[in-house]
């Protein structure tokens, strides 16, 4: 089997400083990191290589040449392969810029029977990567999993809602972002370490995964933002239940015409 | 922070880097529960086991990362301390099991053992202690009978380090009564072996996250080719063995008093009386002052010990029980100090000094009393100077 985990390098802050003039994250003197729920889904990725004997886990970043560091964290962990997408060319993308480069960058690799991403970045907060990716690929996708089980080319996954959980099978190759319920993410090894000192990586350009130059960067990304603010605390909503559900169904349809939303 | 240059390897200070963050994620958030229920760290010890930290004292051809240079282990010693020794002892304890085999056994018995030792995947224990057998080690009572190509074992071991837990245990058993310590024989015997059982688990003032437990044999056959070295050789092994674990008690000390230090600077930092924080108070902060310098003495001896021994310094035993009777008394005084400092707080459960001042207290007791230690420091010393006087 091969796991394909798409990560990416945050800034460690939960006070992500804005650009105002572009409203594009300030990158500039912050410490940075694995993204913590990229942590999460590789960890499912190599306990699912500690049970299934043969399999490959391969971590892909796309970002700029200090990116190199989540992945040598990645290989300290236990990743056998990594690949650094780097290129002028990726600058300013969007998610769905961002989506179409890594799967031209899957796309190249052996093929993938799972490729995986965390919940969402912590500073973008977009959680539309994963999905994205899933997209290009054309293969189905499955959000906020927090159990895989993996037998006979099938995987079932169970899926977190706020008051409960799915439990969905799907066909491989399949995508999933991760929830930080899944798994305690390990530490790097010392043999891990000392293997990830001593890698050299060669960055893999656009033109190297074939990737349409009208598809990438700043000019090709559809998102503009206008303006970032704080959104109002989510209320709780109303709650009916212990009637006849045609009683419900009823006074529902009528609400939601009252407030001329049917 | 501030701190000497001990010409630490690059490794040794990878090594510090990761069991710091290690302690800090994993331990520090159980250690009061550990604590309290007694519960043997297991999941830590896989863990460390899984982070390749198992074998850094055994050598590469047996699976492990040691090459000569003996701070690696020493320095994953004091940093697990520095949060609980009573997982750290959990820990160092596979090599003090490990250390007899090490020194004495074969070749073929080291590819045999120490593996899965080196890689977590099985643990180890040191059995010497008997009820009436402490720092009189030579008076073991259990004994070995060879029968054919076994040896017939029969007695009991007292509180013995990772009991029930450990799957490869040392055991001292006399193979010849009349000869004394000399009589002594070492053993590889493993978990599961008929006729070996575990006795009560003991309940302790400190480090109560360890299994101290009684091991009971009772015509228990264990092969021959599991005998170290030669019949009789036991109780050269069983002190060699203490000449190089006492660092690594010494090292649990300096960890440990590091720890309380921590804590009461913080402490004395953020306790405000009299409208100004206490470490503002002279008599505090000398208090805070002799402490940190008992620490850092208590380190520097500890390393220069251990680095010694790594550089082929022989007679090295005085030292050995100088850093652990020196480190061990500190981490007492400064543990009991650390309590101080917090005053009432200290005393209550909900902060960590409490903890820290009873888990101190062993370090004094075991891998031979302090007293004893000061008999070995206090011979070599007769003997170093009836020598020049000879002279």
């Amino acid at each position: 089997m091969h796991i394909v985990v798409c990560v990416k390098q945050v800034p460690n802050t939960t006070q992500v400083r804005i650009n105002p003039e572009t409203n594009t994250l300030v990158r500039d003197g912050v410490e940075s990191i694995l993204n913590p729920f990229d942590e999460n889904a590789l960890e499912m990725a190599l306990q699912l290589k500690e049970k299934h004997a043969g399999t490959k886990v391969t971590v892909l970043t796309m970002g700029p040449p200090q990116a190199a560091e989540v992945l040598k964290e990645a290989v300290g962990r236990g990743a056998d392969a990594v690949v650094l997408l780097c290129d002028r060319a990726f600058a300013g993308s969007d998610t769905w810029a961002t989506s179409y480069a890594l799967s031209t960058a899957i796309r190249k690799l052996e093929p993938a029977d799972l490729v995986l991403f965390g919940k969402q970045a912590i500073d973008g907060d977009t959680a539309q990567v994963g999905p994205g990716v899933a997209d290009w690929l054309g293969i189905p996708c499955i959000a906020y999993a927090r159990k895989i089980e993996i037998a006979d080319g099938k995987a079932v996954v169970e899926r977190n809602f706020e008051d409960g959980y799915e439990k969905l099978e799907t066909p491989l190759p399949c995508a999933l972002t991760v929830l930080k319920e899944a798994n305690v993410p390990r530490m790097a090894s010392l043999r891990g370490k000392m293997a990830a000192k001593k890698l050299v990586l060669q960055p893999t350009t656009a033109e190297m995964v074939g990737a349409d130059p009208a598809k990438l960067g700043l000019n090709a990304s559809p998102t503009r933002v206008v303006k970032i603010f704080s959104p109002p605390p989510k209320t709780g909503g109303v709650k009916w239940q212990g009637e006849e559900p045609a009683v419900l169904a009823q006074r529902l349809a009528d609400l939601l015409r009252e407030r001329k939303l049917i | 922070m501030a701190e000497l240059n001990y010409g630490l390897s690059e490794l040794a200070l990878e090594i510090r880097g990761m069991v710091r963050e290690f302690a800090e994620a994993r331990v520090k958030p159980v250690r009061a529960e550990l604590d309290e229920t007694g519960h043997f760290p297991t999941e830590i010890l896989r863990e460390l086991g899984k982070m390749d930290l198992m074998g850094l004292y055994i050598p590469a051809e047996y699976g492990g990362t040691f090459e000569g240079d003996s701070m690696p282990n020493l320095i994953a010693v004091e940093e697990l301390s520095r949060i609980c020794i009573g997982v750290s002892v959990s820990f160092a304890a596979n090599g003090l099991g490990a250390d007899p085999i090490l020194l004495g056994a074969s070749d073929e018995q080291k590819k045999k053992f120490l593996p899965a030792l080196a890689s977590g995947e099985k643990w180890a224990a040191y059995a010497l202690t008997e009820p009436n057998a402490g720092s009189d080690a030579g008076s073991i009572r259990t004994t070995a009978v060879k029968k054919g190509d076994k040896y017939v074992l029969n007695g009991t071991k007292q509180w013995i380090t990772n009991g029930g837990e450990a799957d490869i245990y040392t055991v001292f058993a006399v193979t010849d009564k009349n000869r004394g310590a000399r009589g002594v024989s070492a053993f590889i015997v493993e978990k599961g072996t008929p006729g070996f059982t575990f006795g009560k688990k003991e309940n302790k003032l400190g480090i109560r996250a360890s299994a101290t437990r009684e091991l009971i044999f009772e015509d228990c056959e264990v092969p021959a080719a599991n005998l170290i070295g030669r019949e009789g050789t036991g109780f050269i092994w069983a002190m060699k063995t203490f000449d190089v674990s006492r660092p690594g008690i010494a090292a649990q000390a300096v960890g440990l008093a590091q720890g309380a230090l921590d804590e009461a600077v913080m402490y004395a930092k953020v306790r405000e009386q009299f409208g100004k924080p206490i470490i503002a108070n002279q008599g505090l902060s000398w208090m805070l002052a002799d402490m940190a310098t008992k620490v850092e003495t208590a380190r520097a001896l500890t390393y220069a010990t251990v680095q010694s021994i790594d550089r082929g310094v022989k007679d090295y035993s005085k030292f050995s029980a100088m850093c652990k009777v020196y480190a061990s008394d500190v981490a007492m005084q400064v543990t009991t100090d650390a309590v101080q400092v917090f005053g009432g707080y200290g005393y209550m459960k909900e902060y960590p000094v409490e903890k820290m001042m009873r888990d101190a207290k062993i370090l004094q007791i075991y891998e031979g009393t302090n007293q004893i230690q000061r008999d070995i420091i206090g011979l070599a010393l007769n003997k170093e100077y009836g020598a020049v006087a000879k002279k």
